[in-house]
């Protein structure tokens, strides 16, 4: 049983509203997963479905292999996009609150609510209330909220928006540990980058439709049109330039080089290989640049959905 | 279950930790002793204010029957004419001049009453029977009656009332059920109105605080509605206990400071008043005594738990559905109305026939019934109607708990729509 979450055909509708249309995903245990989708396209729904504040109208959801059950939130630590704290109430005695909801008992969670105040340097937080502190202190209150109860499976919801570069860098650190500590990780998020930097597999969720899903690089692999950056230096760099048009689809890129070359963007036929190309090019020119040029997760994704749309 | 506990236990210390909620307890009983002795103040100012009458009395009868008080002194200025009367009254700034024309055979004088300002009711009337009494007389004397003869032959009539079944009443019990009945419904309205808003508002913050995604990922929304509406009912009650508490501290306090100024008062005159007082008191304390009380005290609590439990629902409900407080405004009318109903029908209907058709049937409409059947039982309400009543609100209450645990379970996780009656009803079906 390699799949720590499975959804199967689940659906979705809010009156005439089709929220989820027959979703199937596998989110493989250990690994970390990006849901992507643009705004609206129903990655919160399924989160909710996920922690069961939402029911779906059909399929189900599998954890380890057995259908979602009401106890199950124990096992599952959710960090939602819309995420707040009582005013009001103190620091610590929220978080205490919030932890036994989880199941915890009182003792042990004060005890892990200390190791992480600590690990995180807000130990003096404890009993100040939330609206003395800025958000993004708040938000690292709500992110040892999500993980204290060490579950099995950790959802992240837009995890780093509200915070600044040092805190959202220590966050990302935080997470990828607890990933090498044995948690599965789901990422919901249109930011692209986090996406590219962090994941092993994700999928794209557009209006309610699955449109891809799988394994970060394999999907690369599939979506890379064999084409390569070059920087060439020739003596005569039209005569080059001419030269190549004949034989290969070609056009012109930038990329920072310190000399003045001819930056080209070469794609060659689906069956051949990248070295036949170099060696075609070493015989007419110096290659200072050559990169194959790999599509990111954004490209993908605005490929994706603008040509479903 | 454990959960359920802990979200009562929060709700609870939340309200009671409450700066607001520590300074209303504790504030609101002196303000209301407070505002009682204030009015009494002002009413005994009011009327140690001396009015100054001008009597322009032309048959001269009459003048020596308005007997100057505390409150009112009259001035004889029979002698002169109307207008010169009236400048002195004018001049010397007089309440007011009364002109008792010359008697003709008889006949009802037309007498008028000079002032600036128009006289209090009970003034005019208490020497209109001065007058009206004084003219009686003085008929019966002209056709040869004895007024002596008359005076013995006064009879005093004083019906008692009693059940069917022996026990005695008075007219006095009827205020006393009044009295009992209305102070429950009230109550109850009042309770409901201030502690349904409460949870309504704890719902509307958790709302705005963004936290509600994060406590409904652990716990079931029933629970939290559920937990929300306990938590704070027990802070209410924690606070009315402490009322109950203050109020007989102060209630004993009182009756031992003004018992001794009693004491003080006492002489021959006042403990002949006392006597008769006394017969009104006992009586009174027998009145009370023959209410059902453990029956009104057991029906006030299953009503007040029933009533309670129905309005806050439709109270946290409604805060789920809306984003801040204003929002409320359009769904509050369904809940005020009904409340206002319930208190109307209660001291209109009730009152005047506790067993119409009227009374009976808003003391079964379980949105009033817990008002009206609150105000009924102190007049004696069959058992079997009070059970039907009873059965009404709780069924009723099971449903609009189930509806208004979809609505919350929706509403609290919409955000930025001000949701109309339409909204609502399709949430019922998500």
């Amino acid at each position: 049983m390699n799949n720590l979450l499975v959804a199967e055909n689940v659906s979705k509708q809010f009156g005439n509203f089709t929220a989820l249309n027959n979703i199937s995903l596998e989110i493989p245990r250990g690994s970390i997963f990006g849901l992507l989708g643009p705004n609206g396209a129903g990655k919160t729904t399924f989160i909710r479905i996920i922690n069961q504040i939402t029911l779906p109208d059909s399929g189900r959801m599998l954890l380890d292999g057995r259908a979602l059950q009401p106890n199950d939130i124990q096992h599952i630590g959710y960090l939602p996009e819309e995420r707040g704290l009582y005013k009001s109430m103190k620091v610590g005695e929220q978080a205490l609150y919030l932890a036994q909801l989880k199941g915890l008992s009182k003792a042990e969670a004060k005890e892990r609510l200390q190791y992480w105040f600590k690990r995180l340097n807000i130990e003096d937080w404890w009993g100040k209330k939330i609206q003395e502190l800025s958000k993004g202190m708040a938000q690292k209150v709500q992110f040892v909220v999500t993980v204290l109860h060490r579950p099995k499976l950790l959802i992240f919801d837009e995890p780093f928006s509200g915070f600044d570069p040092v805190n959202a860098n220590l966050i990302k650190d935080e997470i990828l540990q607890l990933r090498r500590d044995g948690a599965t990780i789901l990422f919901s998020t249109h930011r692209m980058e986090s996406v590219e930097e962090m994941c092993d597999y994700m999928a794209l969720i557009h209006r309610g439709n699955k449109l891809l899903d799988g394994e970060v690089n394999e999907i690369k692999r599939q979506y890379k049109s064999n084409t390569y950056e070059v920087g060439l230096m020739a003596a005569r760099p039209e005569n080059l330039r001419k030269e190549l048009e004949e034989k290969f689809r070609i056009s012109d890129t930038e990329f920072k080089s310190i000399n003045d070359d001819l930056k080209l963007q070469i794609q060659i036929e689906g069956d051949a290989s990248p070295n036949e190309l170099l060696t075609f090019l070493t015989s007419r020119a110096e290659v200072n640049h050559f990169v194959e040029v790999i599509p990111s997760v954004n490209d993908i994704f605005i490929k994706t959905v603008t040509t479903n749309a | 279950m454990r959960n359920l506990k802990l979200i009562i236990r929060r709700e609870y210390l939340a309200r009671v930790k409450n700066k607001a909620f520590i300074v209303m307890t504790f504030l609101s009983p002196l303000i209301l002793v407070g505002m009682i002795v204030l009015i009494a103040y002002l009413v005994n100012l009011n009327s140690e204010e001396q009015h100054v009458i001008g009597v322009n009395d032309e048959s001269g009868i009459f003048v020596e029957d308005f007997d100057s008080s505390k409150d009112v002194k009259f001035i004889d200025l029979s002698n002169i004419e109307l207008e010169a009367a009236k400048t002195i009254v004018k001049e010397k700034e007089y309440y007011g001049l009364l002109h008792i024309p010359q008697l003709q055979e008889n006949k009802v004088p037309e007498i008028e009453f000079f002032a600036k300002e128009a006289p209090a009711f009970g003034f005019l009337s208490e020497i209109e029977k001065t007058i009206a009494e004084k003219l009686t007389n003085r008929q019966l004397l002209a056709r040869g009656i004895d007024l002596e003869v008359i005076a013995s032959s006064r009879a005093k009539v004083d019906i008692g009332i009693q059940n069917f079944s022996g026990e005695k009443t008075s007219k006095m019990s009827t205020y006393v059920k009044m009295f009992f009945g209305g102070a429950a419904g009230y109550l109850l309205m009042m309770f409901i109105i201030i502690y349904g808003n409460m949870v309504m508002r704890s719902v509307i913050e958790e709302k705005t605080n963004r936290i509600i995604e994060i406590i409904i990922s652990s716990v079931k929304p029933i629970h939290l509605m559920l937990g929300k509406i306990l938590g704070t009912s027990l802070a209410g009650i924690t606070q009315f206990l402490i009322w109950v508490i203050l109020g007989g501290v102060m209630l004993t306090v009182i009756t031992a400071i003004s018992g001794m100024s009693m004491a003080e008062l006492h002489g021959p005159q006042q403990q002949a008043m006392e006597q008769i007082s006394d017969n009104e008191l006992q009586q009174l304390v027998i009145d009370i005594a023959n209410l059902p009380m453990l029956l009104l005290l057991v029906s006030f609590l299953v009503y007040f738990i029933g009533g309670y439990f129905l309005y806050s629902a439709i109270y946290a409900a409604i805060g789920a559905a809306v984003d801040n407080e204003t929002d409320t405004q359009q769904f509050m009318l369904p809940v005020i109305l009904p409340l206002m109903l319930g208190i109307y029908v209660g001291f209109f209907a009730v009152i005047e026939n506790p067993h119409g058709v009227v009374s009976t049937v808003f003391s079964m409409i379980p949105l009033t019934s817990p008002i009206v059947m609150l105000m009924r039982i102190p007049f004696g309400v069959a058992w079997w109607e009070i059970a039907i009543s009873i059965a009404i609100l709780f069924l009723t209450i099971a449903g609009v708990v189930w509806v208004a645990a979809k609505i919350y379970r929706v509403g609290i996780l919409m955000y930025g729509k001000k949701p109309g009656y339409k909204d609502l009803y399709k949430w019922l079906k998500y």
